[in-house]
């Protein structure tokens, strides 16, 4: 097992009347790149800069390669410069009053590295993000991913042990933060630092992350790798925020017949295993649009539209109350006003209590 | 852990909690800051309070004293001083008196003074008016210059020959002396404070007004509102908070003035409270002094409480995004150019007539006569002991300003007090705005950040009798400072406190928190932060920080009038002292000389950057 580099416990940070933390416990491995992901005001950028030590917490413990950095109860606290991490913020925080080359030699010339060293180190890591030439520029007079790279490169050119960013590619459109996605990740794979990311771009998380943490409101929902987080939303919260494509609910009826009990979602009808659900009459289903099937012994849907999109097809279709998003191939064809029969790949569905929102199944 | 567990964990948690939160920057700064302010603003106004609680040792010879028989031991609680102002022979003369006419004239003043800059304001900012530009940098000249030179060039002009003295330019043209109530009294004193007080709320006002968006009033109007429905419901309530604040800055202004009704006022015995405490002080009556600092502290004091009130819920829609919106502009249509001329008039008026006045009589060889034959330079360059055209001597035998020992070494003065001042002020503003912004919300951010307001509310001469009473004699480790350079320099840039403060404050603003953590992060201790990051970014707002107080103290008199000794003198006391004296045209020259200096600083800035002069002054 790899070697535990974060270790979080029972951490919360209170404002006044504001929970930014509540009692979490994380661990995170080396070379792991998690991501904290969230809806805005949950608490990601504040658990981020807890563990660079910018926030005190107000009660807890942080342990950063098995050394404790923070302790309430101990009344110690290593100060940010020590815990050899670094941090790229939200904002960037370039200084505005110094080129490119002199914000990336910042840290060099604090640790007081001759000069033909610090020119050396910064330049090979201009080369690395692709930014020679830029080193006379001030960072205004960069691009959006420009000004990204050089808050990385300022970051990494000082080895720090550990990576936090938060939010690194808010800031840019669609195109270039794809682009950026690939590079962040070989930039991961090549220096093999652990990542602490924070985001709450769903798919940033899914394509980019070996694990991810879920938050609300300050408390970790779920923590897992992309495809337990994916296929096993540990509730409903999780499931509605994972959720693109759209996740389809379903308020459904627990039945039995003959002796066997089943899940009437929409009209499919979901096996369960005996003795699953005891008490509840109905609980919330949840099913992946890629997880339809069209099907001879499938349940009748009317079609409200199809938006093909090449690969797939988005198909929109309903069933009196009920209304479904269905992912097909994308050499399905279908009209407005079809009959289809939709049925469910086996067992790839979850069920949730409607009252507490925990995962059943 | 064990690295941690060594030298880190010695003592109790809670007192190494305590000294870990006492060591960060912001709260070590802020704790010295702390100090500073008890000792400098917080212990002064204490001791104004004791000062004028208790016996002095002029006090002996009081009546109220000596006709009770009552043992006047210096120290001792007495509130004759009180029974004095408020409830004697001499209340109506000394207090009621006085006070009307402080209310008088800051009534005058503020509402005079709001009107013009308001209108003036809307004028350049929201209508066609050709030649906007230059109507501003105009209009925003009294703020450069003194107050009291428009007073002086006024005498210059409605002199009349009451109160002895050469007659002014009136009287030499219409042979006929101007009626009492032309030269003297409130109606020059208003009209020579708004010439120069309109200009900031000329400066307030544009400031807000350009800054609101105007697609809230475009709304309006779609909306089927009137222009004046939208000027009235949506325009006015927008720059309500901005004309508030001009309000309170005019209006503690009035209460404070000291040279217009000094120049204007003492000749026919027209006091203002700020007169008559000078001359109370003058008098050896300072526990009478103090009481009617009181007084002036507590009505600027309840005056501002109460505008705080009311706008309090406002102050949240004052819309200065610093986003340049799109001014839409009224036209006035044909009476553009009437408006324009109106305008112009206005600024000759307010701006050159006086410098222009002033400068003619330094020029005069005989006080009064206006012709041209009796131009000299004398005074401005004169060798010591020469004659006038009479064959009298001239100005006593003195130099021209210009040779004049003394009053180069006065000049000389002024400036080293301006540049301390300002540098002092600056760098204590920064470090104020640091420890507030950074520490915001904490106890000690608040106090630091109300007692730095407080010399606010102090009108400029009762801070300066204020500094008297405290440092006429030592207090512990603090010496007797009276006559000192240092008091002169320490009352200024106590005084700025507010000011300056400000200014940092908005500059630390600027500098995102996360812009000094990048850098902590990568190991920079809080001086290279300083050095390297805050002050890099936060220079530009300090230089012209630096050229506010220097001008604000360059032209400053009622603060150091009661604190100067003739060794320590500065112009503008020189100024009031020649007038006083009769001396009209040294009295002129050296103010021609203040305004050249204080201009020239404002040059230097304008050089420096595009000065927004409207967050200097607290708007
Ligand atoms: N200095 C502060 N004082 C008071 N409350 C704060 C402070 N900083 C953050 N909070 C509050 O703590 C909560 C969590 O904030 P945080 O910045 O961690 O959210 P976030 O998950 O990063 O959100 P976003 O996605 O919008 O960046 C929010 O409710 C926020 O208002
Ligand atoms: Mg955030």
């Amino acid at each position: 097992m790899a070697r535990e580099k974060i270790r979080i416990v029972n951490l919360c940070k209170r404002w006044r009347d504001v929970t930014a933390i509540d009692n979490m416990n994380l661990s995170i491995e080396e070379g792991d790149f998690i991501t904290l992901l969230g809806p805005s005001g949950c608490g990601k950028t504040t658990t981020l800069r807890s563990i660079a030590g910018l926030e005190e917490p107000t009660s807890g413990e942080l342990y950063l390669n098995n050394k404790l950095v923070f302790s309430k109860k101990e009344e110690i606290v290593v100060s940010p410069a020590k815990r050899n991490l670094g941090l790229v913020f939200q904002s960037y925080a370039l200084w505005p009053h110094m080129t490119v080359f002199d914000n990336i030699a910042f840290g060099l010339r604090i640790k007081k590295l001759p000069k033909s060293e610090v020119k050396m180190k910064v330049l090979s890591v201009l080369k690395d993000m692709k930014l020679e030439g830029y080193e006379e520029r001030y960072p205004q007079e960069l691009s959006g991913g420009q000004q990204q790279r050089i808050a990385i490169a300022r970051m990494i050119v000082n080895r720090p042990d550990i990576y936090l960013m938060d939010e690194p590619l808010s800031n840019l459109d669609a195109k270039l933060r794809v682009d950026m996605r690939s590079e962040l990740k070989e930039l991961h794979q090549r220096s093999g630092a652990t990542t602490v990311y924070v985001t709450h771009d769903q798919v940033e998380a899914m394509t980019m992350s070996t694990k991810i943490s879920i938050m609300k409101d300050g408390v970790i929902q779920q923590i897992g790798t992309p495809e337990e987080v994916y296929r096993r939303p540990a509730n409903l919260f999780v499931a509605e925020f994972i959720s693109n494509p759209k996740m389809n609910f379903f308020n459904a009826e627990v039945l039995s017949e003959g002796g066997n009990r089943f899940i009437n979602a929409g009209g499919i009808k979901l096996n369960i295993k005996p003795g699953l659900i005891q008490n509840q009459s109905s609980v919330k289903a949840a099913i992946r649009p890629e997880d339809f099937i069209i099907t001879d012994s499938g349940i009748e849907y009317e079609v409200t539209s199809y938006l093909p999109s090449g690969s797939t097809s988005l198909v929109y279709a309903k069933r009196g109350e009920d209304k479904i998003a269905i992912m097909l191939d994308g050499s399905y064809k279908a009209e407005a006003g079809d009959k289809i029969k939709v049925g469910i790949k086996k067992g790839l569905f979850n069920l949730y209590d409607i009252e507490t929102g925990n995962k059943i199944f | 852990m064990s690295e941690i567990m060594g030298s880190e964990t010695k003592g109790s948690p809670f007192l190494r909690r305590f000294i870990r939160v006492m060591s960060t920057p912001q709260k070590i700064m802020g704790s010295i800051l702390f100090i500073l302010l008890v000792l400098f603003v917080f212990f002064p106004a204490v001791n104004l309070l004791y000062t004028a609680f208790t016996f002095s040792f002029s006090d002996k010879v009081l009546p109220q004293v000596v006709d009770r028989g009552i043992k006047a031991v210096p120290g001792k609680f007495t509130l004759v001083h009180f029974e004095r102002v408020f409830d004697s022979g001499l209340t109506k003369n000394m207090f009621l008196i006085p006070l009307l006419h402080t209310i008088i004239i800051t009534i005058g003043l503020t509402f005079t003074a709001l009107t013009i800059g308001t209108i003036l304001a809307w004028i350049v900012v929201r209508s066609d008016i050709p030649a906007k530009k230059l109507i501003a940098n105009l209009a925003t000249i009294p703020y450069i210059i003194p107050a009291w030179p428009t007073a002086l060039a006024w005498l210059t002009v409605f002199k009349n020959n009451r109160v002895g003295g050469a007659p002014g330019w009136f009287q030499y043209i219409f042979h006929v002396a101007p009626p009492n109530w032309l030269s003297y009294g409130p109606v020059p004193i208003i009209i020579c404070l708004s010439l120069h007080y309109y200009a900031y709320a000329f400066i307030i006002g544009s400031g807000a007004l350009a800054t609101i968006d105007s697609r809230l009033e475009e709304t309006g109007e779609l909306l089927g509102a009137s222009k004046w429905q939208v000027m009235r419901k949506i325009t006015f309530p927008l720059v309500l908070p901005s004309i508030f604040s001009a309000f309170i800055l005019t209006f503690s202004r009035g209460i404070g003035v000291f040279g217009t009704p000094a120049f204007l006022g003492i000749p026919v015995r027209y006091f203002t409270l700020s007169t008559q405490l000078y001359s109370n002080i003058r008098n050896n009556l300072s526990g009478d002094a103090y009481v009617i600092a009181i007084v002036m502290i507590l009505i600027t004091g309840i005056t501002i409480y109460m505008n705080i009130k009311v706008i309090g819920a406002r102050k949240s829609f004052v819309t200065i995004s610093g986003k340049g919106f799109r001014a839409k502009t009224v036209s006035l249509g044909s009476m553009k150019y009437i408006i324009l001329i109106l305008i112009i008039i206005f600024l000759i008026i307010a701006v050159f007539m006086p410098l222009y006045v002033l400068t003619w009589q330094s020029l005069m060889d005989v006080d009064g006569n206006y012709s041209f034959s009796n131009i000299t330079f004398h005074f401005w360059i004169g060798k010591a002991g020469s004659l006038d055209s009479r064959g009298i001597l001239l100005a006593e035998g003195q130099a021209g300003i210009l040779r004049n020992k003394m009053i180069l070494s006065g000049a000389w003065n002024s400036i080293k007090l301006a540049l301390f001042s300002a540098f002092f002020a600056s760098v204590l503003g920064i470090l104020i705005g640091y420890s507030i912004v950074r520490d915001r919300g904490k106890i000690l951010s608040k106090m630091n950040d109300a007692l730095s307001f407080a010399p606010y509310i102090f009108p400029g001469i009762a801070f300066g009798a204020i500094y008297l009473s405290m440092f006429a004699k030592a207090h512990g480790p603090i010496p007797a400072l009276y006559g000192t350079f240092a008091i002169l320099v320490l009352v200024s840039v106590a005084k700025h406190v507010p000011y300056s403060s400000r200014t940092g404050t908005a500059a630390m603003m600027q500098v995102n928190r996360e812009l000094e953590e990048a850098a902590e992060l990568q190991g920079a201790g809080f001086l290279t932060r300083f050095s390297k990051i805050i002050f890099p970014l936060t220079k530009s707002g300090l230089v012209a920080g630096f050229m506010l107080s220097f001008i604000t103290v360059m032209r400053e008199l009622s603060l150091v009038v009661l604190l100067v000794t003739p060794k320590t003198k500065v112009l503008t006391t020189m100024i009031y002292n020649y007038v006083q004296l009769g001396f009209h045209q040294f009295g002129d020259a050296i103010t021609m000389l203040v305004v050249a200096i204080t201009l020239t600083g404002t040059v230097i800035i304008r050089r420096f950057q595009k000065t927004d002069l409207s967050k200097g002054i607290g708007g």
